[in-house]
């Protein structure tokens, strides 16, 4: 199953609902694009739901961290929502668990946001 | 545990990547592993597949990776080898140093030494070469230590 992202507004903060995996290629490229898209329309609140992420390798986590980095670096936020245990996992293995904003819960992560 | 050989010769394409995953589940499946074992080898080689198109042939249509898996003794063990300049093992950076770890790459071989048992790299001027045990619990011979 290939990446798929939707997105939603709530309450100011854009909502990225990602489906499939976020692998070296396409799901990279997808996820990249679609916060690219984001950034360029002045929306720099993002809350990436990955529920339904079923996989992601190392290229995935890069992107991952890309992604972070580059809505702070133009003074916005990212959290990550409903992070299934394998990617838990490998957030945990690769020490980035504690440098993403990490949720459980979407109302309270949507009121996280500053 | 059946002892078997089976050897792929593949493109450096995106398609092998994909591929040797795939290939990589089912046979850690058919050798008795658990669902999380079974994820951690697929992705162990999927690290070691993407490092062998990317960075070893970087994608060279001239250049093929090859793929084995032998189950033996209780163990599986995995080998790719590459037709790229070799990777210097000593030249990876720690991904989990304080200054490498919001880079955006370099996780790939941290996370094949920690799904696998064991992990032996083998740069040659003619390519690199990596070999990925994985012992089966409970085989007849699993766990054993295997030779460097």
């Amino acid at each position: 199953m290939s990446m798929k992202t939707s997105t939603r507004q709530v309450d100011g903060v854009t909502i990225v609902d990602c489906s499939g995996r976020i692998t070296l290629g396409e799901g990279s490229v997808i996820l990249r694009d679609q916060v690219r898209e984001l950034l360029s329309k002045g929306q720099k609140k993002i809350l990436l739901n990955l529920a339904e992420v079923t996989y992601i390798d190392s290229s995935g986590i890069g992107e991952l961290v890309s992604a972070f980095t580059t809505v702070r670096n133009q003074g916005g936020e990212l959290k990550l929502l409903n992070l299934t245990k394998k990617v838990h996992d490998l957030l945990q293995i690769t020490k980035l668990y504690t440098v993403f904003d990490v949720k459980e819960e979407e109302t309270a992560a949507v009121k996280a946001f500053k | 545990m059946t002892e078997h050989r089976v050897s792929y010769t593949l493109d450096s394409t995106l398609e092998t990547v994909d591929s040797a995953e795939q290939t990589a589940g089912r046979i850690a499946v058919e050798a008795g592993f658990g669902e999380d074992e079974v994820m951690q080898i697929s992705m162990a080689v999927r690290e070691a597949a993407v490092n062998a198109v990317l960075h070893g042939n970087a994608y060279d249509p001239g250049k093929k990776v090859k793929l084995e898996f032998e189950t033996t003794g209780g163990d599986l063990v995995i080998t790719i080898r590459d037709q790229g300049k070799g990777l210097d093992p000593a030249k990876i950076p720690d991904p989990l140093a304080p200054e490498n770890l919001m880079k955006t790459s370099g996780r790939g071989i941290f996370l094949i030494r920690s799904f696998m048992d064991e992990v032996q790299i083998y740069p040659s001027l003619t390519g690199t070469e990596i070999k990925l045990v994985k012992h089966v619990p409970g085989a007849p011979g699993g766990g054993k230590e295997a030779s460097q």
